[in-house]
């Protein structure tokens, strides 16, 4: 039997990796039982869904303002290209 | 004849130069390392100038180039501090597993529907002060999984860490991560809200 301990590992690496079908099937039927670990699964999941529409929206050219270039930092870089 | 796009180096600068920093924010989280970055990118750029194709925009081939430089940047770190033994042990204290490894204290509702928290400012910056928590090797190595969506074996490379310790890494990261959000967001909010 998987306890909670290996299963939140095993979340974990299905993240990254295929697993074995006996350990995919050992995960599967350990959620149905375990509420705990069900939500742990969930959450995993919804912190990589957030973190890749993020990602995906901040990430167009021209996408939302947000934090910008220090003057400084733009002074710096100019002078640099124009004498490299 | 095209005059290739890359020749024209004064406007990077301003056409770019913030998309770039932000991208290298997010991925650093140290504001004067993105903007060194940020320059040494430009620089490289501006030495291979000729090689920009006009295939692709300016704006992603100068990201291409950054892309690199952060690789760079997470290779030097895991040199200066390779994976210790605590890299790869249960982090969090107390354990939220009991002897028998069982959920000691099992994560808490998060509720509703949290589908638009990318929509969230603040909610994205408790995140990358959740990131900034872990250790170095557990960042880099959420960073480069999670943002900018490397697969594990070029993470592998760049960390000089074996596949399998890079899922425990991983695990280990996210369940810190996890946990750091449930401390200070949700469990939080759900107080204010109560």
């Amino acid at each position: 039997m998987l306890s909670c301990r290996d299963v939140t590992q095993l979340i974990s690496e299905s993240m990254d990796t295929s697993l074995p079908i006996g350990k995919r099937l050992g995960v599967r039927f350990h959620l149905l039982m375990c509420k705990f670990c069900a939500r742990y699964e969930r959450q995993l999941h919804l912190i990589r869904e957030t973190v890749r529409r993020f990602v995906a929206t901040e990430e167009k050219p021209g996408g939302a303002p947000g934090e910008t270039l220090s003057e400084e930092a733009r002074e710096r870089i100019r002078k640099s290209l124009r004498n490299p | 004849m095209k005059k290739p796009a890359g020749s024209n180096p004064s406007g990077w600068v301003d056409r770019h130069g913030d998309y770039l920093f932000r991208y290298a924010m997010l991925r650093l989280r140290d504001r004067s390392a993105a903007e060194d970055l940020v320059q040494e990118t430009f620089l490289a750029a501006f030495k291979d100038r000729g090689s920009f194709s006009g295939n692709s925009s300016e704006a992603t081939w100068l990201v291409g180039i950054l892309k690199h430089k952060i690789a760079d940047h997470f290779r030097h770190q895991a040199r200066e501090a390779p994976l210790e033994d605590g890299d790869l042990r249960e982090q969090s204290d107390p354990s939220p597993f009991d002897g028998s490894g069982h959920w000691a204290k099992g994560p808490t509702d998060w509720g509703g529907n949290p589908a638009d928290l990318y929509r969230e400012k603040k909610f994205l910056d408790q995140l990358t002060k959740c990131i900034s928590g872990l250790s170095p090797n557990h960042a880099n190595a959420f960073t480069l999984r999670e943002i900018e969506g490397e697969a594990t074996g070029e993470i592998c490379k760049v960390l000089n860490v074996s596949e399998t310790n890079l899922w425990v890494i991983l695990h280990r990261a996210r369940m810190q991560l996890r946990r750091c959000l449930e401390t200070h967001w949700f469990n939080k909010s759900t107080e204010e809200g109560s």
